[in-house]
């Protein structure tokens, strides 16, 4: 019934694949903001790492003592413990103007937490004077600047120079400065100087160490929390959560496509039924029992369910391809996003076709003589 | 003076009202109505006087609130709801006066609902209503939709569709106050041929006195009760 009539039919798939496209794409973009604020965790990479005891997440690092170290090498467990530097500075370009970069410094002997994807040089060259890796991010940074960087390009760190030997891919961040890897003495003189310098450490546990005492015991060293990298991933995006409007703005959004798919479907669906109410009745009078129509009319809001569905992921699919080309703004499509918004059209859908059920239920069928 | 027989349709006592309290209407004030086999029978009366009321409460689409109705043997009193929706989907066909086709679905699919009803396959279903679209003269028409026909054709559909499951009780609401005299006329044979038939009751409810020379048998009703029924001829309304 509901296909033959063009209109409603049509109307409902709009009104349901743009609150498909409208929830899966704020959603995907929410997940890639997400993603985005624990791109440190994921380019440095080390099972463990050790913060200050108040630090909350990824982003904020509280210096700590170079002594730390050492004290998270002694602890019974722990294969090897190395310092990393991080933090944000300017870096000074040809024509004088300024960049913000993510220094991150790695430990000279071991290079732990390396870039993963080099494009073009080698990451042992960090060891070469004045010697830094940069990543993608910057290159385009710079180069919206007027500077193409490549191998062999300087440019300047806090007044000292910094030679670009090597050009890796990263995840991009939150912050959304570019990063640049040097070693960890080197980027103590690239940073302005203050008592403590030590970001993290990060921890390799022994194999036949159980993980959980081995975090317990750095913990109890004292001024010090040892966390898993995943736990460390999980307890930033909770904190993003918690401190930011990040949430509230994208849920209002997502909200909203529920509340437009639900009014769309909802009166849609409740005008196609009441359209047809007659017909409905003359198919109970000829013996068609209640089943049999909510049959129907589920059959039908959940075709106009899938098609929208399709319709809208589609889409905001599309958007993601376009926009992931150029890296803004962020997306992230893992299936919890499917499923949730594919979950809510069929809610929408299951709603409407209840709301126009009732009317059929109520229906006698005797109205069909009237 | 109405005598009772068994078999066909059978209504004793029946009294159905609307409304509460003193908005309370009765349409139907104790009816006794019969319906042979192998009859056409017409149900006349001016409007309001319960025809339709009456037409409902025999085929079970309608719960009356005394009376008993009897259905070839079957009292529909003794059914569930759901018992007497079977019931009605295997034994009642139903021609409507607004024909009630469902505008979206073309003839052939519309006349093949009540065997779908049945749990006949789609292609045995649309293959029957094919043939006795076919039998009224719709052959050319099978895959038109309501709004590609004339009233009377579509008329014609619908007594297809009231017919295709063989039905033993046809109903019909008012079947040519849609249409003009010859077109009428037409479906009015066609109700004829199918009342030919030992086992079939064909109840027609009507105002259209150009038709009335087709009943076998006329029920006249007044302000809710049975006033007279008229054997073939009698009747002079």
């Amino acid at each position: 019934m509901l296909f033959g009539d063009r209109a409603k039919y049509g109307m409902l798939v709009c009104g349901l694949s743009f609150c498909a496209l409208l929830m899966s794409q704020q959603c995907s973009v929410f997940c890639g903001l997400l993603l985005w604020t624990t791109a440190t965790l994921r380019n440095v990479r080390a099972p463990i790492w050790v913060a200050d005891a108040k630090v909350e997440q990824v982003n904020e690092a509280v210096s700590l003592r170079e002594v730390e170290v050492e004290r998270v090498r002694s602890v019974p467990g722990v294969e090897w413990a190395v310092p990393l530097y991080w933090g944000i500075l300017q870096a000074r370009l040809p024509d004088g103007t300024f960049q913000g970069l993510q220094l991150t410094g790695l430990d000279s002997a071991s290079l732990v937490g390396r870039p993963g994807r080099m494009r073009e040089g080698r990451v042992e060259d960090l060891r070469l004077p004045n010697a830094v890796i940069v990543d993608q991010v910057a290159l385009a940074k710079f180069a919206k600047r007027g500077v193409q960087l490549r191998v062999g390009s300087v440019f300047e760190i806090n007044d000292k120079e910094a030679r670009v030997v090597g050009i890796c891919e990263t995840d991009r961040s939150f912050l959304g400065q570019p990063y640049v890897f040097t070693t960890y003495a080197r980027a103590l003189e690239y940073a302005p100087r203050q008592r403590k310098q030590l970001s993290f450490v990060l921890v390799q546990p022994r194999r036949e160490a159980a993980v959980a005492e081995v975090l317990q015991r750095i913990s109890q060293l004292g001024g010090l929390r040892a966390v898993t990298e995943r736990e460390f991933a999980w307890e930033t995006l909770v904190w993003y959560f918690r401190n930011t409007g990040i949430p509230i703005s994208f849920g209002t959004v997502v909200l909203l496509g529920v509340v437009v798919g639900i009014a769309i479907a909802g009166q849609t669906f409740y005008l196609f039924v009441y359209e047809n109410l007659r017909f409905m009745a003359a198919l109970k009078a000829m013996g068609a029992r209640f089943r049999t129509l909510a049959g129907m009319v589920f059959l039908q809001a959940l075709t106009v369910g899938f098609t929208g569905y399709g319709l809208g992921v589609g889409l905001a699919a599309l958007f993601g391809r376009a926009v992931l080309e150029k890296g803004q703004p962020p997306f992230y499509m893992p299936w919890q996003v499917l499923v949730f918004t594919g979950v809510v059209i069929l809610l929408i859908c299951c709603l409407s076709a209840l709301v126009g059920l009732v009317k059929i239920a109520r229906a006698e069928p005797a109205m069909v003589f009237k | 003076m109405t005598t009772l027989s068994p078999g066909g349709v059978i209504g004793r006592g029946l009294v159905k009202s609307y409304g509460h309290g003193e908005n309370r209407l009765y349409a139907l004030k104790g009816v006794d109505f019969e319906a042979r086999c192998g009859e056409l029978t017409m149900i006349v009366g001016p409007s309001g006087c319960g025809k339709t009321t009456l037409l409902s409460v025999l085929c079970g689409t309608l719960r009356c609130e005394a009376g008993t109705v009897e259905l070839f043997g079957q009292a529909l009193e003794n059914l569930s709801p759901g018992a007497v929706t079977a019931f009605r989907g295997r034994n009642v066909g139903f021609v409507f006066q607004q024909f009630n086709l469902i505008p979206t679905w073309t003839a052939v699919e519309n006349v093949s609902v009540p065997l779908l009803l049945n749990g006949w396959t789609r292609s045995r279903a649309e293959s029957a209503a094919a043939e006795l679209l076919g039998r009224v003269g719709l052959a050319e028409k099978l895959r038109a939709y309501p709004a590609q026909l004339s009233g009377g054709q579509q008329q014609r559909v619908a007594i297809a569709r009231g017919l295709v499951h063989a039905p033993r009780l046809l109903i019909c609401d008012e079947p040519t106050a849609a249409l003009d005299a010859a077109s009428g006329q037409k479906v009015l044979e066609l109700l004829r041929e199918s009342a030919c038939h030992p086992d079939r009751c064909v109840v027609v409810v009507t105002h259209d006195s150009r038709i009335f020379g087709f009943a076998d048998r006329i029920a006249e009703m007044e302000d809710g009760q049975m006033k007279a029924f008229y054997g073939k001829g009698e009747y002079r309304g």
